[in-house]
């Protein structure tokens, strides 16, 4: 396509930029009106009622070879209620908030709890937990919104273009993106408890496919991500960055099935502590379908393992002044030099253990709460990552893995991983089409190193960590 | 977000469709009426929004409505710990100008919002107005799934017996199952699309599934079992044809198999596939590197291999959205297309891909009828509806007979794939030894890896008994949801890749 109709692209797409306050969700609804959805529960029958309100908006496009390809502008609201007859609860949920609509959930969850069985555990929590963290947690900005179109469309084709100038290798892409989005949230229940609270986010990202002489292709990622525009990285950075990493995949190959140390880069370790984060969650461990069932006070990793979940912070992902069900998060400490401090609980898997709820309930807007983590990672240590590296003759470094393979039951961990083979402490060559695979009671305790990078790239975190003694299946 | 969301007990407002009779038009008419009578469409306005999405230029542009109630009841403990039910409605609005794609959606389907949402679309394109093709034209589309009798419109009692009935069953397996949990989840999905080209199709889309998920103890050791099966069957189906004692029996066996099991092995070998849901090896290893859009952009590793060898001569893969019933198929795509059954590959060669009305478009193919999205709130673009192997020659038992040292592997959690390098990974939940041609040992969950392009190529004997899965697949792409279907007969691999630990 020529440049004039590149830019008459962008120009068009300014206008669209002042139709976004149009198409944002209507801010007619407030805690009182989420207040009355309880009220009208009660008077329906219910001996107790919590609703939820959630709306936003969302905001993407993406370029592709230096044309905008999508563009997405859009906002949503819908409402969920849980009640309570006795010890008797179900749930319903609705996008249609018209008077009829609402009468609909109300009367739809009065009738459905009456099917379902008493459960003395089952209510919610107790009045004087309600509570929210103070003060601002800087989880709003209203800037996510403020650039003009042309600017965001800018954002996107400028991280795409820097990943294609960055090397000839690099003649083709998934694409450049640029998104933002907020979201609101409203809690109200029949025991005194409304909150509301607001969350902003936008990010760059990039998927640059690099090509061998031979034709083969790899194609990798980057992009940052913020609660605030003025916390973004620069497009630039992201596009280079995407960039190298599709390139040092090039040329990859299987290895040798083995044991080696394995070194886990702190983008993909996250996905090794969320094991962790799953096994410690109460619903599991009531049921007793985690392999840390039954284990607090049990020394269940090394003693250099300490592990916090902290919904707390302010500005990060998983922070919030309070969680699904109204209780104020908090900062846990899950594992303390290898022992099992605590599980992460909401009120009715607290109550299952003869525990206390950890302020981790999770609520979407249907069914019954879950569980999720504030802010979960593991304490960093004290070692720079080419430290790590160069303690280890021949092992792999992890920069991605394929497939879900972790057991939660029984520990089992089996999945495809692709890295770059360590040779005499230095990266050596890339390697693919190979899995790993341990137990993570084993691997827990074979932490043998574990980096000072912690980098938060989302609400899971976790420094460059060594593992010993996993099996990696190749040729 | 509001997504759809899982739940649905059957609301009045359903009646009025299921009373319907069986005759696609009739359906047809049904649904287009639930969208005109009870939330206000008109021809008038769906061309008013059309000609609004058109205001700036554009190509295409075409609006889905879409409302779906949903229900779900879950047994846990032997006891009803939760019922849920929703309600998720909306409009997406798309326009297409050139290689472009405006889009916008609301969950408010006033004439005034929807307007809204077209002229957000709208801007994509920037040239002068131009005008929907005036009146449509209704597709007919076959029915492939009843909406008489379909489980939504069963009492919640009748649900609840299921749930029990498999809780029942699971305990009574064997006194080492200690915790079942059984769920039913259905929903009823109608859309009605209308398009700038006057195409305008309306379906209602029934969906059931019921699920038991099993934990076993034997002294320290603690195992899981999982089953689970439906598609857009009546309950009926949940009655006579698949029960809940199967799905709880078969449960209770995988989880008090796997107290038995030892390590997996570890590296390239021999495997058998099992027939049914192993098919995931054919999603992951070639079908979504066969949508349209990703060879389109030359970024899948399928791109340009169009009349090449990809597999063995013995392997033929189909996608086929008209099979009735199951949870894959569709009368008309998301993009009111008619669905249908696609050659991908044909004794090795690679046929075809998978499309939507924009890649067809562009690239100079035929729309296969593959546009899918999750949602109101989601893009169309092209994804598999049921995919499967066809039958060979071969006897299942010769197949794993003719094994010095392998794995047979029967059952499978997820899978994934890089679509631009052609990895892909399949975890077995259920999977045996083969030493000297014959099934020995159970193994632990091991993740199974390949390569695409080449990983068929391996397959040396493929066996007369074709199965397609029990109906729980739901296949991710992009962020975007869609339910699935896959099948596959029992296969053979000269060479895989075991992701064990044992030797």
């Amino acid at each position: 396509m020529n440049t004039t109709e590149t830019r008459s692209a962008n120009t068009s797409v300014t206008q669209a930029a002042t139709s976004n306050a149009a198409l944002r969700a209507p801010s007619s609804i407030d805690q009182e009106f989420v207040a009355e959805i309880v009220t009208r529960a009660m008077r329906a029958g219910a001996s107790d009622a919590e609703a939820v309100y959630a709306d936003g908006d969302e905001f993407e496009v993406e370029v592709r070879m230096g044309e905008v390809e999508t563009l997405k502008e859009s906002g949503s609201r819908a409402l969920g209620l849980r009640v309570f007859i006795g010890q008797r609860t179900a749930s319903t949920s609705t996008s249609d908030l018209s008077e009829e609509g609402i009468e609909r959930l109300v009367s739809g969850a009065v009738a459905l709890a009456a099917v379902t069985s008493e459960d003395p555990f089952v209510g919610l929590p107790e009045k004087e937990s309600f509570g929210a963290i103070p003060g601002d947690l800087e989880l709003f900005h209203e800037d996510v919104y403020s650039l003009p179109a042309q600017e965001r469309i800018e954002y996107a084709r400028r991280a795409e273009a820097a990943a294609l100038a960055y090397d000839p290798r690099i003649a083709n892409s998934k694409g450049g993106s640029f998104g933002a989005s907020t979201g609101r949230k409203i809690l109200a229940n029949s025991r005194g408890f409304v909150g509301e609270y607001r969350t902003s986010y936008c990010s760059i990202a990039a998927q640059p496919i690099a090509q061998a002489p031979d034709g083969a292709m790899q194609r990798d990622y980057w992009y940052t991500d913020a609660r605030s525009l003025r916390l973004l990285g620069s497009p630039e950075a992201v596009g280079q960055e995407a960039a190298r990493r599709a390139l040092r995949r090039l040329g990859a190959r299987k290895v040798k099935t083995q044991r080696v140390p394995l070194v886990f880069a702190p983008e993909i370790a996250p996905s090794i502590l969320s094991e962790v984060l799953h096994a410690v969650n109460g619903d599991a461990v009531y049921r007793n379908a985690s392999f840390l069932a039954g284990k607090l006070g049990e020394t269940i990793a090394a003693a250099n393992i300490t592990i916090v979940d902290d919904g707390t912070v302010p500005g990060r992902f998983g922070t919030k002044p309070f969680d699904g069900e109204g209780l104020p998060t908090r900062r846990t400490m899950v594992l303390e030099r290898g022992v099992l401090q605590s599980y992460l609980l909401n009120t009715y898997t607290a109550r299952k253990l003869n525990l206390h709820s950890t302020g981790n309930a999770s609520r979407g807007l249907a069914g019954t709460p879950g569980i999720g983590a504030g802010n979960f990672y593991l304490e960093p240590g004290t070692e720079t990552q080419q430290q790590i590296l160069a303690a280890i003759p021949s092992g792999l470094y992890v920069t991605e893995l394929l497939g879900h393979g972790g057991n939660i039951v029984t520990g089992d961990y089996s999945c495809g991983a692709s890295g770059l083979w360590i040779e005499n402490g230095e990266l050596a060559y890339p390697v693919e089409e190979i899995t790993i695979a341990g137990n993570m009671k084993e691997m827990l305790h074979n932490i043998a190193a574990i980096g000072s990078d912690l980098i938060f790239y989302g609400s899971v975190a976790c420094p460059t960590i060594r593992i010993d003694g996993m099996t990696i299946a190749g040729e | 977000m509001p997504r759809t969301v899982p739940s649905a007990v059957p609301n009045a407002q359903s009646n009025g469709i299921s009373s319907a009779a069986s005759h696609p038009a009739n359906e047809t008419r049904a649904t287009r009426q639930f969208f005109y009578e009870r939330l206000g469409l008109s021809d008038r306005l769906l061309e008013r929004c059309l000609s609004e999405a058109l205001s700036a230029g554009g190509d295409y542009a075409d609006l889905y409505f879409e409302y779906v109630t949903a229900s779900s009841l879950g047994l846990d403990e032997s006891l009803v710990k939760s019922a849920s039910q929703g309600i998720s409605a909306g409009c997406g609005i798309r326009v297409v100008s050139g290689e472009r794609t405006g889009y916008a959606y609301t969950d408010d389907l006033s004439a005034d919002r929807l307007l809204r949402a077209a002229r957000t679309a709208a801007y994509i394109a920037n040239g002068p107005a131009k005008q929907p093709i005036a009146g449509f034209t209704e597709s007919v589309a076959p029915s492939l799934y009843p909406i008489a009798g379909s489980s939504v419109d069963a009492e919640v009692s009748a649900k609840l017996e299921l749930l029990q009935r498999a809780d029942r069953a699971a305990r009574a397996y064997d006194a080492r199952i200690v915790q079942v949990r059984a769920s039913f989840a259905d929903e009823l999905r109608r859309i009605l699309v209308v398009a700038s080209d006057g195409s305008f199709a309306a379906d209602t889309q029934p969906m059931a599934r019921c699920n038991v998920f099993v934990i076993a103890k034997d002294g320290e050791n603690t195992t899981r079992g999982s089953s689970g099966g439906g598609g857009r069957v009546m309950m009926n189906f949940f009655l006579t044809e698949k029960t809940p004692e199967y799905f709880a029996v078969e449960a209770a066996r995988q989880a008090v198999l796997q107290l038995s099991a030892v390590p997996a092995p570890a590296g390239e070998m021999e495997v058998v596939l099992g027939p049914g849901w192993p098919g995931i090896l054919l999603h992951e290893a070639v079908g979504h590197g066969l949508e349209a859009d990703f060879n389109r952009k030359k970024t899948s590793a399928f791109a340009g291999l169009i009349g090449q060898m990809v597999a063995s001569p013995k392997v033929t893969v189909v996608d086929n959205g008209v099979m009735p019933n199951r949870r894959g198929s569709l009368n008309v795509d998301d993009e009111g297309s008619p669905t249908q059954e696609t050659v991908l590959i044909e004794n090795g060669v690679l046929k075809g891909y998978l499309s939507d009305k924009l890649s067809a478009r562009l690239m100079g193919i035929a729309d296969t009828g593959n546009g899918r999205r999750e949602s109101y709130q989601h893009i169309p673009m092209p994804r598999m509806t049921n995919t499967y192997m066809l039958s060979g020659e071969d006897a299942p038992e010769d197949i794993v007979r003719s094994v010095k040292r392998g794995l047979y592997a029967v059952n499978f959690g997820g899978g994934q794939v890089d679509i631009t390098n052609g990895k892909f990974v399949f975890s077995a939940s259920e999977a045996y030894l083969i030493e000297d041609g014959k099934i020995t040992a159970p193994v632990k969950n091991a993740t199974l890896i390949g390569n695409g392009p080449e990983a068929l190529k391996y397959v040396s004997m493929v066996g007369n008994d074709l199965a397609l899965d029990e109906g729980v697949g739901t296949c991710g792409k992009a962020g975007q949801s869609v339910p699935v279907g896959v099948g596959m007969p029992t296969i053979k691999l000269d060479k895989m890749t075991v992701g064990g630990t044992g030797n």
